[in-house]
């Protein structure tokens, strides 16, 4: 049973495995051909100008990449700060509604985003908030700090109190326990909450349509580009850069955890 | 070190609770204040209505917006969303088993750590990225066409496209083309939780039944099949909650007939209706409520 799969077996995962990657060749196919008006297939030319026309001539990119960085730093630092303390306060204790709050901090990424869109959406509408950076933020935060509290808590549960324990009984403070014992077990797990929390917030478009406003992040700007194009190899470009910066977190994420568990990888 | 500091340490070891207390109270606020918040203000909002004349929201409770989801426009939006959600749901199901199947029992050494990037990198990358790549696919002049005309099976493409409902001008405006992206774009939410179940079935029920008279056919149906079935519902939350609420899928790729995602994102966008977004979304939220419980008496929660 478990010696060789069949052909029909090894055929379909493979078959599966090709539906998966070709779409994502095409991207970077598509951002050499010469032909700028439509997806013709095969490309008629093959030229490497659109990088340089992406980085010299379209000044319209950069305001919306600054914007979706500076979202990304931001909702990264404040979701490792939530996420790390509500790890750290779920895995010590235990307390009456521990599992009802363990649910409640997941449920940002369990419900589709739409509803927490529209829910902040609703919220600053009835409160009169105009829309900022800050407004992205809020949302950005919130779900961000669902990937760090679910690889800082995982970790957590791996390690052993009695390590906290010693340390104190050994005669160290509070301080120097969290400096020598804690952060050197949870740093990695921290490191790759952060990472999978900024490539998060780096590519979310569905929650972000809600809270920007008149405002353009990177992922709004392609959204854009797709329902109008203007140079359509141009998107291609950013979209592989975009890939690229998505995806070298994530990478690292998953070399810094891969040992016995898994990374936030589950819920987008 | 000073002794007010080392004190201060020791203070919190002493008194654990107040540690997780304060541990607990940001994020606590947070979640509390701004999502819960937030959800509260999506209620409020559904028991508003528009006034037609003004074009303001009346902020007065009623239930007149919930009686407008009943008009047929409306109706139809809802049924046709749950319907897309649920092919897209089956479809993936089946196939993702087979490579998840491979994976999880054939897929040995580097082969593993192979598939788990091969399933991870598609899942991590970014969603506007894969949904634009599918405009390349679809598109007349784009790959499908090409491959259809030179292996001689355009007529089968033109064929399917001739089917009433599903069909439409091009394979990038039809149902068929927004049901090819979502079975796409949330196929490895599919495959990882079947995969992890998969792999927590015990080889010697396995050697057992086969010792017991079954041949792998029945092995198969009776034991591996039955023991999947949670990751095979875990998956299906996924695939089923994400196309239920997704707006920009059916935006790029598909007709001009809207689904709830793109109702919510029209009505409270150029209309200024955050009333009607608002119960489409609570109509959303109800529905995933029903899938959750459903599957929570399946077993899903223990593969996830």
């Amino acid at each position: 049973m478990h010696s060789e799969a069949r052909w029909p077996l090894k055929l379909s995962a493979l078959g599966g495995l090709l539906f998966l990657h070709i779409p994502l060749v095409l991207i970077v196919l598509y951002a050499f051909t010469t032909e700028e008006k439509s997806y013709q297939f095969p490309p008629p030319g093959l030229t490497a100008q659109w990088f340089s026309v992406a980085w010299f001539d379209r000044p319209d990119i950069w305001p919306p990449l600054y914007l979706s960085l500076k979202v990304a730093a931001i909702s990264t630092v404040l979701a490792v700060l939530l996420g790390t303390g509500a790890a750290a306060a779920l895995s010590r204790a235990s307390f009456f509604g521990r599992n009802a709050l363990s649910l409640l901090f997941v449920l940002p990424i369990a419900l589709p985003g739409i509803i927490t869109g529209m829910a902040l959406r609703s919220a600053f509408d009835i409160m009169g908030i105009d829309f900022t950076t800050w407004t992205i933020v809020l949302g950005h935060t919130t779900f961000c700090m669902v990937v760090v509290f679910n690889n800082v808590l995982a970790r957590f549960r791996r390690t052993s109190g009695s390590m906290v324990e010693a340390s104190m009984d050994l005669g160290a403070d509070g301080f120097q326990t969290f400096r020598h014992v804690v952060l050197p077990q949870i740093a990695s797990a921290l490191l790759a909450g952060a990472m999978l929390a900024f490539a998060l917030s780096f590519d979310e478009v569905i929650v972000t349509t809600f809270t920007a406003g008149q405002q353009t992040t990177l992922p709004i700007w392609i959204y854009g580009e797709l329902r109008h194009p203007t140079q359509r190899p141009i998107t291609n470009v950013v979209a592989i850069f975009v890939m690229v910066v998505t995806f070298l977190p994530i990478l690292a994420a998953y070399f810094f955890t891969r040992d016995g568990e898994h990374t936030g990888g589950a819920g987008k | 070190m000073t002794a007010a500091t080392r004190s201060g340490g020791d203070f919190f070891f002493r008194r654990p609770g107040l540690l997780t207390l304060l541990f607990l109270l940001p994020p606590l606020l947070w979640i509390g204040i701004v999502y819960l918040g937030s959800l509260f203000a999506l209620l409020l909002q559904s028991f508003y209505s528009l006034d037609e004349f003004s074009g303001l929201v009346v902020h007065e409770f009623t239930l007149a917006t919930y009686g407008h989801l009943l008009d047929e426009a409306n109706r139809d939006i809802i049924l046709r969303t749950v319907v897309m959600s649920a092919a897209v749901t089956i479809v993936s199901a089946i196939i993702a088993f087979p490579i998840a199947y491979y994976a999880a029992r054939f897929a040995r050494g580097k082969m593993k750590a192979l598939f788990y990037l091969a399933i991870m990198m598609p899942l991590w990358s970014s969603y506007l990225v894969k949904v634009y790549a599918w405009k390349l696919v679809l598109a007349k002049e784009g790959i499908v066409t090409w491959v259809a005309t030179k292996l001689h099976f355009q007529w089968l493409i033109d064929a399917l496209l001739a089917l009433p409902v599903i069909g439409g001008p091009s394979l990038s405006f039809s149902y068929i083309g927004t049901f090819l992206v979502f079975v796409y774009i949330w196929l490895p939410y599919m495959i990882l939780p079947i995969q992890s179940s998969l792999e927590r079935v015990p080889k010697n029920l396995i050697e057992a039944s086969s010792d017991l008279g079954a041949n792998p056919g029945q092995a198969f149906r009776t034991v591996i099949f039955p023991l999947a079935l949670p990751g095979v519902i875990a998956g299906s939350i996924f695939t089923f909650s994400l196309t239920l609420g997704d707006y920009i899928v059916p935006q790029i790729v598909g007709n001009s007939r809207l689904m709830i995602g793109q109702a919510v994102y029209t009505f409270q966008g150029t209309s200024g209706d955050i009333p009607l977004a608002a119960a489409f979304t609570v109509v959303a939220t109800v529905i995933m409520g029903i899938y959750l419980t459903v599957a929570k008496r399946m077993g899903a929660f223990d593969a996830l």
